[in-house]
């Protein structure tokens, strides 16, 4: 992966960075640099203020390698008070408690826990009931 | 939205064949392949001579990470004896041999060619169910989606909780499709899990007192449906039986210009109508409780073959979770959206009913080697509707059918439609 790239990756992980269309104002993530509302150039950084809902949700019992000592865990699709929509997981949460339109916040957390040996991506935004 | 193309030339399926599906540690994606191809040629009614064949197109998600094995389609076209030919790996997730399909009805629409074999092949059981998981995962947007802890029967729990949230579906409907599709299954000698559902139970009955430990006191499939110990939740709301099962297999079907199929046969199946269409990840679509890019490719098929969902006989449709058969069906326009579970538990999805979904049994208990299953369902319906399906052979004629294959969660879908003429 080329260095701006990634440093571009790692902004987004950490403070859910995406972008504005300067064309019709679509608020885009993850950032592609084309808007998919008007198709226009679309390079302008956005900050989401790191609200939503959650639109839909499962809670995994069969873990992927590095997740498992976290399930069961829930994931959601979280609905952005700006409109896009972002998959994450969420914290600070019992699992029975999550149902879909729940009010969540955007915090950053670790991950995963075999991100440092493997390379990957250990820090992350996650969300959490507000 | 491109406009609908029709074909400039007809295409006939002249045989078709699939080896068994299932685990198997002594083959691998060429022992597979080789047996597919055998079957594919003993089911041509005039007999094959393999060398009128012009060109391959073989589907296959990932022998590299599989079977660390890249550059499969040569590979696959010197294992069948059909070198120098032409041969093209065609990767869609999923829908990789429903993708390899439409490339072959092109090639021969188009001219190109007049015999082209589509193959499908994949060898999945070399690796543990975690590093199969992660193999899998490389389909969905890996940064953005995977990075989050989602899995693939994660995605479809999400669209499972987010449509029994709109239509009032219970996780309890979707058993409905398990059973219905084990039953299928079970008069399919080429399935993974030839077995309905009960003989699976009184399996693990048995077994348990063969070990001296206590039976589970399941009276009905239902209890042993409910039970964490028989069924175990997977991703909320889905559980074991709601997921299809990890695969070795591989399909081969022939394709011939329409001007050349009485070469082979006398009921030859024609490829009316082909629709592909692709999406964003999960997050990114309008709506969960249906595939946007199965409604696309549908109506793209169903306007270049010129009929409408009344018309199917029959449809094999892409049910790598149970839900995922009950949006195929509502994507399809077999019923309303949120009026797909209620067919399911009516029966009217069942091999007797009036739409019959997964005869085969569909990837759920046929099995699911990923870049094969596309390539399977146009063998399932080839056989139903030449009346050559055996005891699973659905009653009165199928002069029209469907084959719905996904890929990923819908990011891509391809859509077929098939009509018997005599
Ligand atoms: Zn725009």
């Amino acid at each position: 992966m080329e260095i701006p790239r990634h440093w571009r990756l790692k902004k987004q992980r950490y403070g859910l960075v995406g972008e504005v269309c300067p064309h019709c104002d679509a608020k885009i993530f993850p950032p592609r640099d084309v808007c998919p509302n008007c198709g226009d150039e679309a390079k302008e950084l956005y900050t989401f203020s790191g609200k939503g809902e959650v639109y839909s949700y499962t809670t995994i019992y069969e873990a992927p390698a590095g997740y498992d000592t976290n399930a069961p865990y829930t994931v959601a699709i979280v609905k952005l008070e700006e409109g896009p929509m972002v998959t994450a997981q969420l914290t600070d949460v019992d699992n029975d408690r999550v149902e879909i339109g729940m009010p969540v916040e955007m915090v950053t957390r670790k991950m995963r826990n075999d991100g440092d040996e493997r390379g990957l991506i250990v820090y992350g935004y996650k969300f959490r009931p507000r | 939205m491109p406009k609908t193309k029709s074909l400039p030339r007809g295409v006939a399926v002249v045989g078709a064949g699939m080896s068994k599906f299932g685990a198997f540690p002594e083959k691998n994606s060429r022992d597979l392949f080789v047996e597919a191809f055998k079957e594919m040629t003993k089911s041509v009614d005039k007999g094959l001579d393999p060398s009128v064949v012009e060109s391959l197109y073989i589907g296959n998600f990932s022998s590299d990470q599989f079977e660390h094995q890249a550059h499969i389609a040569p590979i696959l076209t010197d294992a069948v004896g059909l070198l120098p030919r032409p041969a093209v790996r065609v990767e869609d997730a999923c829908a990789s041999g429903g993708a390899a399909l439409r490339q072959g009805v092109m090639a021969i629409a188009s001219g190109m060619y007049d015999v082209v074999l589509v193959g499908g092949a994949e060898k999945m059981t070399a690796l543990n169910t975690a590093q199969v998981t992660e193999a899998l995962a490389a389909a969905a947007d890996v940064p953005f989606e995977i990075s989050a802890g989602f899995t693939f029967p994660g995605f479809y729990a999400a669209m499972a909780s987010a449509y029994m949230h709109r239509y009032g579906m219970k996780s309890e409907h979707l058993m409905n499709v398990a059973i219905k599709n084990h039953d299928n299954a079970s008069h399919n000698p080429y399935a993974q899990f030839s077995v309905t559902i009960q003989k699976w139970m009184e399996g693990r009955i048995a077994a348990a007192i063969k070990k001296g430990k206590p039976a589970p006191t399941w009276f009905t499939i239902w209890d042993f449906l409910h039970d964490e110990a028989g069924n175990p939740t997977v991703a909320w709301p889905l559980r074991l039986f709601d997921c299809s099962p990890v695969t070795d297999g591989a399909a081969a079907v022939l394709l011939v210009a329409e001007e050349r199929m009485r070469e082979f046969t006398d009921h030859p199946i024609h490829i009316i109508g082909s629709g592909q269409a692709s999406d964003s990840a999960l997050h990114d679509r309008p709506e969960l409780t249906a595939i946007p890019a199965a409604k696309i490719a549908a109506n793209q098929a169903f306007e270049m073959a010129g009929v409408t969902a009344k018309d199917i006989r029959i449809a094999e449709v892409h049910d790598c979770f149970t839900i995922a058969e009950v949006i195929a069906s509502e994507d399809i326009g077999f019923f309303a959206p949120g009026e797909g579970f209620k067919a399911a538990e009516d029966g009217v999805t069942a091999r007797n009913g009036a739409k019959p979904i997964n005869t085969s049994g569909g990837l759920k208990a046929k099995g699911h080697p990923v870049g094969a299953s596309g390539v399977a369902q146009a063998v399932e319906v080839f056989k139903q509707m030449r009346g050559q399906a055996g005891e699973r052979q659905v009653t009165g004629d199928v002069p029209v059918a469907l084959t719905h294959n996904v890929g990923a969660t819908g990011s891509t879908c391809v859509v077929h439609v098939y009509e018997r003429r005599n």
